[in-house]
């Protein structure tokens, strides 16, 4: 497994997902440069991390989903590689067209860092397989606009098509009203591209691999991809 | 020399200098100066950063010990915490702006912190902050609370710095005067801290980061001066942030650091450009050449005199090893970056300013920082308050009740709506989050860890400015011991009123005095520090608020301990001496409605021995949880601990003839931990034969919280009183 993290200008979680990229391959991932136009030779994950690019002082991601390096990222998606966008990433490559829909503003307009449930959806994916379905894990969220919202048509084919990642639940389980933090569609925390080769989410489980820090539900991902 | 403008007295004024302040500016330059020179003295002599009111007492502060590597005077302190490690912190208050702009003002009070930190080779790595706001029952509370943390979060969080420890308190004495005191700490290598000093003649001095505009001209002099009806008015003089620019420009300093381009480095925060070129100059004994043309600008037309005294955001001045400066350069074009030659250093010691031609300011450099006026103002210790007896306090219908009712009062409660908009998570190390004693760091991939925190109780002060000082200082200690962590070094914020009132400038001198004697006792020295002065409005000054700012070492961060209740059916330990201390408690001011008394005393050997003794058993891990106790005394410890660990207390020792005296008073020195029944009896043991006060008063268990002689309290119940308050107040529901 080779991957890269890009740093965009004002990306500021690169360093949590290369350590748990490190954890997982253990070796570092190459940090690719915005204004590169190539991705390494050989990449067969890209990670767009967590941050505010360009200080989202547009429409967030809007800047990055038009950086030099993004005609890379879409090509090597095109190719069937592997592309997982957090949180920032997520809003970059919806911004970028990779993933369908938006993030806007959270529900209650404020910034919200806490420890969140999400129920996992399906574990038959390069990302997921390391979890079981509908297991619950518990990772971070650290975001100002996590609110997922795509027209009627967009979410019918995403939960029609399995596309749906991860969904915000609380500790048991259940989905929906307070266990949603930021007023998501269908509760929506992460989906992915129509051959699943591209994941987009808004928590961070790059922040949950390590005992000490709040837990290791994180790791999974990283595991899964490994796998792959 | 350009004159254009006369100057008359009232002008002389308006720029916050006093009429024999301006007779020693004559006698110094021995002609009447330009406007630009009348500015740069203003932004050069005001009490934010020339401490003249201050400094005579801050000398008597212990700055010094073995492990401290640069004390107050420069960007920020800095101690060796072994391994070639160093920890690079300070605080720093942006009061004002905050109060006239709550979102940007707190917004840049973090910005300028953290460019404090990275300014001296530091790569930051936690935010904390110290917020003082007026009654909740004010109409601006909520407003300002609402700003301030969106500010603090806003710029943090996109910053990537967590935020992982702080305080918030109200008071109707904040209710025109607000305090933000923003701490950041950073790490470094012991052999890699950069300093303000200029060194060399003819160097090239350097202007990085963001471009000059009109924000924040004289920000430093209204910092220093008090608010009147007319604070609206002064929104322009509040800088706007860009947290996106400062972390590139952290990225760029850094990188320029580290291959070696940098001599001095010094940011442009208070007083700007004319601040930070001093300062260079002055410390290296130097003369600073300046050439304005060559600064980039926001607007176009901007005279002299305003970009020596803008206070434009994310800025720096460097002087560059002349061989390195196409590399340095690079580094900055690459993050998008201004990077522009400026001016050169001289042999002259003068601080020469040049704009289109004309030379606008030509002053003696050494001068302008060492004959800033010295004041020895006149003060008034504050008078003793009598001390209350437990027995004349009320005691209430019921200490369960009473208890509820305290862990939901404003100050008390759970401040998990605020931190929750600070991002507390971001690089993956913060051991211990929000909500606990202090917030706990692991250094890289550890073991090694900092504790940090924010302490300061205004209301003991208030009542006796001295035991109030040590009482900030000891708590702060008391707060890192109970991680585990030896507490180190502090930085202080010193927020009073009018030092020209000998009433307020008593205060000042009272608490200073009291955190002197505290560091000393404790070898916990002061390492750098902040003072706001003149924070009143119409006349009444706020509470006396040293905030201190404490950092603390743990050898290993898996053995840092926490409030939270691990276990059911262990005992519970109380450490210290409790007499029942209930002058100026919290329950004698929110349950009985009386803010009176003195204090409690601070014993600093008591302090000293118990909190060693603490920290020992935490290190060889012989406890389970521990907590300081401090606000609201015993009982809201206890059902602290339940709370965070979701197991219930019955507390069963005897509580004597005023049980509500030893549930809720605040004597200070003390501890609670929780160990297994046979760990317990051995504490008990040890504490004996160490001369520690030490007693079983409890178990752990159940879900609910018992007092003696009273019903059971399920911990839903603590829960719900105390985390309710703040989100219904900030609804509008309370």
């Amino acid at each position: 497994m080779k991957a890269v993290v890009v740093l965009f200008p004002g990306s500021n979680r690169e360093g949590d997902a290369v350590r748990a990229l490190e954890m997982a391959t253990g070796k570092k991932p190459q940090i690719v440069w915005h204004a590169e136009t190539e991705l390494p030779a050989g990449t067969d994950l890209v990670l767009l991390p967590g941050g505010f690019s360009y200080g989202d002082y547009l429409r967030c991601g809007a800047i990055a989903g038009r950086a030099a390096i993004m005609d890379a990222v879409r090509a090597h998606a095109a190719r069937g590689g592997l592309v997982l966008g957090i949180c920032n990433g997520f809003q970059i490559l919806c911004e970028g067209g990779l993933l369908p829909g938006v993030l806007m503003r959270n529900k209650d307009l404020r910034f919200i860092c806490k420890m969140q449930h999400l129920r996992v959806e399906r574990a038959d994916t390069v990302f997921t397989r390391a979890y079981s379905k509908n297991q619950i894990i518990k990772v971070a969220i650290a975001h100002g606009e996590g609110n997922y919202e795509a027209d009627e048509e967009t979410i019918k084919r995403l939960e029609g098509d399995g596309r749906v990642a991860f969904r915000y639940c609380d500790a048991q389980g259940v989905v929906g009203g307070f266990a949603n933090p930021n007023g998501s569609t269908n509760d929506i925390a992460g989906i992915y591209s129509d051959k699943r080769n591209v994941l987009g989410m808004m928590p961070h489980p790059e922040n949950l691999i390590d005992p000490l820090v709040g837990g290791i539900d994180g790791a999974g991902l990283f595991k899964s991809l490994v796998a792959a | 020399m350009s004159q254009s403008i006369e100057i008359t007295p009232q002008l002389v004024a308006e720029h916050g200098l006093k009429p024999d302040e301006y007779e020693r500016i004559l006698k110094l330059i021995g002609r009447a100066p330009s406007i630009t020179e009348l500015g740069i003295f203003s932004a050069m002599w005001n009490e934010h950063c020339s401490y003249k009111s201050s400094r005579l007492h801050l000398r008597k502060l212990p700055t010094k010990a073995p492990w401290v590597i640069q004390g107050p005077g420069e960007n920020a302190g800095v101690i060796d915490i072994g391994d070639g490690q160093a920890c690079v912190f300070k605080m720093e208050s942006h009061n004002h702006p905050s109060f006239i702009e709550p979102y940007q003002g707190a917004a840049t009070g973090v910005g300028g912190i953290l460019r404090d930190v990275f300014t001296m080779g530091a790569r930051p790595i936690a935010c904390l902050n110290l917020l003082r706001f007026g009654s909740p029952d004010h109409p601006k509370t909520r407003h300002l609370v609402s700003g301030v943390v969106a500010g603090i979060g806003g710029y943090g969080n996109s910053f990537g710095v967590p935020t992982v420890g702080g305080s918030v308190n109200f008071h109707t004495r904040y209710d025109g005067n607000i305090l933000v005191n923003a701490m950041a700490v950073g790490l470094a290598k012991t052999d890699e801290i950069f300093y303000a000093k200029a060194t060399g003649i003819g160097r090239p001095i350097v202007y990085l980061g963001s471009k000059t505009g009109r924000d924040g001209i004289h920000g430093a002099t209204m910092a220093s001066a008090s608010f009147e009806a007319d604070a609206e008015e002064k929104r322009p003089t509040v800088q706007v942030g860009d947290p996106f620019s400062e972390k590139l420009l952290l990225e760029a300093c850094l990188e320029i650091m580290a291959k070696g381009c940098v001599i001095a480095i010094q940011d442009m925060g208070a007083a700007g450009l004319t601040s930070s070129a001093v300062e260079m100059g002055a410390k290296g004994g130097l003369g600073i050449e300046l050439d304005l043309d060559h600064v980039p600008c926001r607007e176009e037309g901007m005279s002299a005199y305003e970009m020596m005294l803008s206070e434009s955001q994310e800025r720096m001045l460097m002087v560059l090893d002349p061989s390195k400066e196409k590399e340095a350069e690079a580094i900055f074009v690459k993050w998008g970056l201004d990077f522009a030659v400026i001016g050169k250093t001289t042999d002259t010691k003068r601080f020469v300013i040049k704009h289109k031609g004309k030379i606008e300011a030509d002053l003696p450099i050494m001068e302008l920082g060492d004959e800033a006026p010295l004041y020895d103002r006149p003060w008034v210790p504050t008078p003793k308050k009598p001390m209350i007896e437990g027995a004349s306090v009320k005691p209430p219908k019921s200490n369960a009740d009473a208890l509820v009712h305290l862990i939901g009062t404003p100050d008390l409660c759970s401040k998990r709506w605020v931190w929750e908009q600070y991002d507390h998570l971001i690089l993956g190390n913060s051991v211990q989050q929000p909500g606990g004693d202090a917030g706990v760091v692991r250094i890289g991939d550890g073991p090694k860890g900092l504790a940090m925190t924010t302490d300061v109780s205004q209301r003991y002060c208030e009542a006796d400015p001295v035991e109030g000082g040590k009482q900030a200082v000891a708590e702060a200690w008391r707060n890192l011991t109970a991680t585990g962590a030896l507490p180190l070094a502090l930085t202080d914020n010193l927020n009073f009123g009018n030092p020209e009132k000998p009433e307020y400038m008593g205060q000042l001198v009272g608490c200073l005095e009291g955190i002197g004697d505290a560091a000393r006792a404790l070898d916990f020295p002061i390492v750098s520090g902040n003072v706001s002065l003149y924070n009143e409005t119409q006349g009444r000054g706020i509470l006396p608020t040293p905030s201190i700012g404490g950092v603390g070492v743990i050898a290993d961060v898996t053995q840092s301990a926490s409030v939270a209740f691990k276990k059911a059916g262990q005992q519970i330990i109380l450490i210290g001496e409790t007499k029942g201390w209930l002058g100026q408690s919290v329950y004698l001011r929110d349950v009985c409605g009386r803010e009176e008394g003195a204090p409690p005393p601070v014993d600093l050997v008591a302090e000293r021995r118990n909190g060693d003794f603490v920290r020992a058993l935490i290190t060889a891990r012989r406890v389970d949880s521990v907590h300081d106790l401090s606000d609201g005394g015993l009982a809201v410890a206890v059902a602290e601990m339940a709370m965070a660990g979701k197991i219930g207390a019955k507390i069963t020792c005897d509580l004597g003839a005023q049980p509500h005296a030893i549930l809720f008073g605040e004597d200070q020195a003390r501890y609670l931990l929780s160990a297994g029944a046979d760990e317990a009896s051995k504490i008990l043991a040890d504490a004996k034969a160490k001369g520690v006060p030490a007693a079983i008063i409890g178990t752990t268990g159940d879900e609910t919280l018992e007092l003696p002689g009273e019903m059971p309290v399920a911990i839903a119940t603590l829960n719900s009183a105390h985390e309710g308050w703040l989100p219904a107040y900030m609804a509008g529901q309370a």
